[in-house]
């Protein structure tokens, strides 16, 4: 079954911009997605209809098999979302935000404190309960979206820039823990604009730009098609110019760092050869760019350029 | 879990939300009206009121406690609501209610008690306070229970529609100021509109907080300057079409929704 079925969704502001121009979607039972996209794209807007937050111009959504207009309640009841926005009431403490909310979703008070403790411990805030929400850390607030998300235990877990503003430290946790509740049966949709982030949990991905979808499809095949790689390295002792070396392109950076271009059929070896053969050790290497990074920026120039000519 | 409990539960988080809220800063919800009674009942019940003489054959403060005990009741369960909904909507903790299973008239009906709920504690703190200054008479326990109850709850219901379509700070103020204060002052709490020339009563029977005041005076004292059975159908109609009106709001999004 379907998670999240999204059919040609439709929205026009007020204002009269068009965020989303009929976007479909498909995210499976049990997956990991990503939703991508540059800032305006269009992502918040999809995801703030999914929770019923704003209201669709046109087109369908069903979660789990339950369209959310015909059966809004068993819909909305399997939804989780951690918005991009804080959006709880500053002034209360922590642990009755998430009570509030878990009353919200038909859970008794006692019960409801009982699953507020297990989700604040499962985001480390425990500590932090009687504290009123104005007075956590920026990271500390993102968790507590989080929890409050996971209170009622959703079946569809929606994040849109959980990340953002959150240290390595905290965000490699926040990693871990979003593997696991995926792994415990949570489908999962992120939005981030740290695409190694995607690259690393997402086992599919779509694309949006400007409205539309622009590409979805699997992570392992969308990285396939990554024709060309950069590399930079460094190298042993300093050059004056670039080495030539044939079939391949370097440019020299820094006296001691190069960057090469790697085409998909080239391998590394002929490459290390070549070098080795010029007397140039090669003492490190890294990616350039996040592979995913390439691709998308490739996807959303080429996007732009087919908007401007239509 | 029936959908009925699921309901339940969510009316009674709303309410304890509410009624919490307005506890934990009682020195800004409480105390002042408390305070302010307490003085209306010292210098127009005491100090002036000794002068006045008898008002529809009371003397001048056991005619006004019924007044100020309404007027505390109304200015409470409309600040309640606005307040609270308002920052529920500037804050954007309005959208933990949206993204959760709970119909509209959950919500409205969540916000409402707790302003009904704040205007009665309000209420009884002031009626207690008149006690120190005059013997409470109670004609009729029903009638006068009745209408304060109905009260808060058309005032809670316009403080709502008020904090739907308030997009500032000054929009919550401005409707108190201007219209509500000014209605319930002309509304008959400090004199008998038997006091004013005959143009003037007709204009006060315009005046939706007469027939409310009126009504609670009559609950108390057995008095009224009209009939209070059109008193209590006024106040019904308006409880109904306030609630359809709020109603229609919260369904298209009004101010909460894109
Ligand atoms: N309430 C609104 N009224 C009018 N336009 C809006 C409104 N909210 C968003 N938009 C516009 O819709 C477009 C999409 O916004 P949205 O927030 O969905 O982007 P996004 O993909 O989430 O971007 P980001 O990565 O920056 O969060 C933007 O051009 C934005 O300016
Ligand atoms: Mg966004």
């Amino acid at each position: 079954m379907s998670a999240l079925v999204i059919e040609n969704l439709h929205k026009t502001y007020r204002n009269g911009f068009e965020a989303l121009k009929g976007i479909s979607l498909n995210v499976a039972e049990g997956d990991f997605f990503a939703l991508l996209g540059p800032n305006g794209a269009g992502k918040s807007t999809a995801i703030s209809i999914i929770a019923s937050l704003t209201n669709k111009t046109a087109g369908q959504v069903s979660i789990y098999g339950k369209d959310l207009d015909r059966q809004k309640n068993e819909a909305k009841s399997m939804i989780g979302l951690v918005p991009q926005e804080f959006n709880f009431n500053m002034w209360e403490p922590v642990v009755e935000i998430l009570v509030n909310q878990a009353g919200y979703y038909g859970i008794p008070r006692n019960a409801a404190f009982q699953r507020a403790e297990e989700s604040l411990r499962q985001l480390d805030l425990w500590d932090k309960r009687h504290t009123q929400a104005r007075w956590l850390s920026g990271g500390m607030k993102r968790r507590l979206m989080i929890a409050r998300a996971l209170v009622h235990r959703p079946k569809l877990l929606i994040l849109d820039e959980p990340t953002a503003g959150v240290d390595i430290e905290i965000r490699r946790a926040m990693w871990q823990f979003m593997k696991q509740i995926n792994s415990q049966g949570t489908t999962i949709i992120l939005t981030t604009h740290y695409l190694e982030e995607a690259e690393s949990l997402c086992r599919n991905i779509a694309i949006i730009d400007h409205g539309r979808i622009v590409e979805q499809t699997s992570m392992s095949h969308l990285l396939s098609q990554l024709n060309t790689e950069h590399f930079v390295l460094d190298i042993s002792k300093p050059l004056t110019m670039a080495p030539e070396l044939p079939g391949y392109n370097l440019q020299l950076v820094g006296d001691k760092t190069v960057e090469v271009t790697v085409q998909r059929e080239q391998s590394m070896n002929s490459l290390f050869e070549s070098l080795t053969q010029q007397g140039i050790a090669v003492m490190s290497m890294r990616n350039k760019q996040n592979r995913l990074e390439q691709l998308f920026i490739d996807l959303v120039a080429q996007s732009k350029s087919e908007e401007q000519s239509s | 879990m029936s959908s009925g409990h699921v309901k339940r539960i969510a009316y009674q988080t709303i309410v304890t939300k509410e009624v919490l809220r307005f506890a934990r800063i009682w020195v800004q919800t409480i105390l002042p009206p408390a305070i302010t009674t307490t003085l209306y009942f010292i210098i127009f019940g005491k100090l002036i009121g000794e002068r006045i003489g008898m008002m529809e054959g009371y003397r001048y403060i056991e005619f006004i406690v019924p007044g100020l005990i309404l007027m505390s009741v109304i200015q409470n369960s409309y600040a309640n609501v606005v307040s609270s909904f308002f920052s529920t909507k500037l804050q954007h903790y309005i959208e933990e209610l949206l993204i959760a299973p709970v119909p509209n008239w959950i919500v409205l009906a969540g916000y409402v008690t707790g302003g009904m709920a704040r205007g009665l504690i309000v209420g009884t703190v002031v009626t207690g306070i008149s006690l120190f200054f005059t013997d409470l008479t109670i004609n009729s326990y029903s009638l006068t229970l009745l209408v304060f109850v109905l009260t808060s709850i058309l005032f809670s219901l316009a403080g709502f529609i008020n904090a739907v379509y308030a997009k500032s700070f000054d929009d919550i103020a401005i409707v108190p100021t201007f219209v509500l204060t000014p209605l319930t002052y002309l509304g008959g709490v400090f004199y008998s509109i038997q006091l004013l020339p005959e143009f003037w009563q007709q204009v006060s029977l315009a005046n939706p907080v007469l027939y409310m005041i009126n009504t609670f005076r009559y609950g108390l004292l057995g008095v009224s300057d009209i009939d209070v059975r059109i008193a209590l159908v006024i106040i019904v109609a308006f409880i109904v079409v306030l609630t359809w009106y709020s109603l229609r709001l919260l369904s298209r999004g009004v101010g909460i929704k894109e």
